[in-house]
């Protein structure tokens, strides 16, 4: 490389990185620089009313899954704050998987139209995203409440006798939650589908493959792109839901979302809120990171 | 010389078996009808079809776009059902069995390849589903890599293939689990020229050496002629002729087959004992006809000889143009009542055929070129 080709070089580099200053300023201003503003307040004690006092502590972080007896202060485990982190992963998990399991026929269905009907199923497919979605989710408080329309409907065709608690329980909180996010399962596993050549499932079904085959050796494996994305886009927002578990788990039902929440409120612990938000995205990335390398290696052995 | 004694009864079952043995087809479809669609608009892909398909010979199903040949190999693989008729494998009736309980293999057109799968393991997912054992799984891949030459191959991913390479790993895949019958959806249509020839002579090969029923399916009647056995001519949903290539291109039953497969020339006659009496009054000798009226005759523009215009029984003509191939120039003329004939004559060295525009010439036709052909 000459000396003029290597001053060449230098200059788009710094041209490069001139150009992306928009971006780098962005990202700093609303990404790393409010991230740093909870992580330093979390190490901080709380505030009489609120807010934090300017000392260092790391009582925010022990009261992530630590208790102090307000006896003799010894610390124990604080099993409400870990059935929380329970309730939430679970919750999280089983949205995924009931997303999964309508999204997938759901987004077979519409790849498989024609390419007019296509369009317009996809646009009802995203007309939930236009409503608001507290009301979304009062919506379905509506429905499965215990004079609601479901327990109505069951009463009067005499399945059962007395209304199901649905309302104010885990299932519904992850039956809302997945009612909300099923788009976002949906779009990426139909963009996979759209993408995947139907020759295929007559060439399987030529070599003796059974349907269940099928699916499972061809299908599967070549839309796994479409079933990650759509997985993280539901899994990720469910870890960290508010408004759904507080309008059908009925304040009772908390998870991470509302504990947060609680300790910027009512809690008046900012610290602890804040090292429970690290915490969250902690848990977040590295189920990410996992899931991401389970699925690479997976693919890397061919089945 | 000693005949060896075998006593009657038994040489005559021995004689019989034998025959019903070479009699039972590999693939065979009777009076198979496919509609698509309902009502009105309803479509007859095949109409009535009938054929037989014997064990171990290339069978190439030939005719021009939309006759209904996909339509019939996908009633062989069963991924269609027929709306009547049946279809029958070594004498078996399979027409609702579904594909992956057929002992059929399918070469795709666009060759369907998996592409989550390495070429090997692409080769192997036909005997993976069967269930065999994995030491034979791994045994037969590599034997029909070998098959293919595509050993070095193995373990790249189809998307990294040449088009031929991804041409020949479909060949692999489907002749891996020993079908009893190969279907092949025009598999050499996406290759160019040079690879496409090359192909067609590794078929060929592939067939002879497997001894598999080869169905295969064209519209280049080049390519059906060189490679098959035998050849059945498609057209409107309907089989036109089935027999080996030199019967279909010397005896046509119809103008549909004549002019489908090679240049042709057709001359109105009527016909006579033993002749043909064409429209300008010469006579075309056709021993062993033995019909009057109206008839239509055919004869190739290689078998039209050009003679002096002074001889004795040929058809007066006149030369109205020459167009030079190269191997071979065609010279077209006209007879007298204004009808019009191609022959094809060889390029001598010079390329000069020594003919002149609007020269009267004496056409003749080579003893037996000439066939009374149907409409
Ligand atoms: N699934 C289908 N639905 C409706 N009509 C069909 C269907 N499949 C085939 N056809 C019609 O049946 C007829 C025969 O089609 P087929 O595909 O068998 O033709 P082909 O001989 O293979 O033609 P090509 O050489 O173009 O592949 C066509 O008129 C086609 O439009
Ligand atoms: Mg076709």
């Amino acid at each position: 490389m000459s000396a003029a080709e290597k001053a060449q070089a230098a200059q788009s580099t710094r041209n490069g990185w001139l150009l992306s200053t928009p971006a780098l300023v962005i990202l700093t201003l609303f990404a790393v620089g409010p991230l740093m503003i909870v992580a330093v307040y979390s190490f901080l004690a709380p505030g009489q009313y609120g807010n934090v006092e300017w000392q260092f502590s790391l009582d925010g972080w022990r009261g992530i899954l630590w208790t102090k007896d307000i006896f003799d202060d010894t610390y124990g485990l604080a099993d409400a704050n870990v059935t929380i982190f329970w309730r939430s992963i679970r919750l999280s998990v089983l949205t995924t998987l009931l997303t999964f399991a309508v999204g997938f026929p759901t987004a077979w269905f519409i790849a498989t139209r024609p390419a007019k009907s296509r369009a317009l199923w996809l646009f009802l497919i995203t007309i939930p995203f236009w409503t608001n979605l507290l009301i979304r989710t009062y919506a379905i408080n509506e429905v499965i409440r215990n004079e609601g329309l479901l327990n109505t409907l069951l009463l009067k065709l005499g399945v059962i006798s007395a209304p199901i608690q649905l309302l104010y329980t885990d299932t519904a909180v992850f039956i809302g939650m997945a009612y909300v996010y099923l788009p976002l399962m949906v779009l990426p596993l139909f963009a996979a589908i759209d993408r995947f050549d139907m020759k295929l499932l007559e060439a399987a079904y030529d070599l003796y493959a059974s349907r269940m085959q099928v699916l499972r050796r061809v299908i599967l494996p070549i839309v796994k792109p479409g079933i990650i994305a759509g997985s993280i886009l539901v899994f990720v927002p469910s870890l960290g839901a508010y408004v759904t578990p507080r309008v059908l788990g009925g304040g009772k039902q908390m998870m991470i979302g509302n504990f947060i929440d609680l300790q910027f409120g009512q809690g008046r612990n900012w610290p602890l809120g804040a090292a429970l938000s690290l915490t969250l995205l902690v848990i977040v990335t590295a189920a990410l990171l996992i899931y991401v390398k389970y699925a690479n290696r997976d693919t890397a052995h061919g089945h | 010389m000693l005949r060896p004694r075998v006593p009657a009864a038994q040489y005559d079952q021995n004689q019989r078996e034998r025959v019903t043995l070479s009699q039972t087809n590999a693939v065979e479809a009777r009076n198979a009808v496919k509609a698509f669609g309902e009502g009105d608009n309803s479509v007859r892909a095949l109409n009535d079809v009938s054929v037989e398909i014997r064990k171990g010979e290339f069978f190439t199903l030939l005719g021009p776009s939309g006759c209904g040949k996909t339509t019939l190999l996908r009633l062989i693989a069963g991924f269609e059902m027929p709306t009547s008729g049946t279809i029958l494998l070594d004498g078996q009736d399979i027409t609702y069995l579904p594909p992956n309980k057929r002992p059929v293999n399918t070469v795709f057109q666009s060759y369907a390849l998996f592409p989550h799968l390495t070429v090997a393991q692409n080769v192997g997912f036909g005997l993976q589903m069967q269930g065999r054992p994995a030491a034979e799984v791994k045994e037969t891949t590599a034997r029909m890599l070998a098959l293919v030459k595509l050993e070095s191959m193995a373990n790249r991913k189809t998307s990294q293939l040449s088009g031929g390479q991804q041409q020949r790993v479909a060949l692999a895949r489907a002749l891996a689990p020993q079908p009893k019958v190969l279907l092949l959806d025009e598999p050499l249509s996406a290759l160019d020229l040079k690879l496409r020839k090359e192909m067609q002579i590794e078929l060929k090969r592939l067939q002879t050496e497997t001894g598999i029923t080869f169905v295969f399916v064209t519209h280049d009647q080049e390519e059906a002629l060189t490679m098959s056995d035998r050849v059945g001519v498609m057209s409107a949903g309907k089989l036109q002729q089935v027999g080996a290539p030199k019967d279909i291109y010397t005896r046509p039953v119809n103008r549909f087959v004549a002019s489908f497969i090679g240049e042709t020339n057709f001359l109105s006659a009527t016909a006579e004992p033993g002749a043909a009496r064409l429209a300008t009054g010469a006579v075309v000798e056709m021993p062993g006809l033995a019909r009057s009226g109206p008839v239509t005759v055919t004869v190739r523009p290689e078998q039209v000889r050009l003679v002096d215009a002074s001889e004795p029984g040929a058809i007066a003509a006149t030369v109205k143009t020459l167009v030079y191939f190269g191997t071979d120039t065609h010279c077209y003329l006209a007879l007298q009542d204004g009808s019009e004939l191609v022959a094809r004559l060889q390029s001598p060295a010079t390329g000069e055929v020594g003919l002149q525009q609007g020269q009267q010439v004496g056409v003749r036709f080579t003893p037996g070129a000439a066939q009374i052909v149907e409409d």
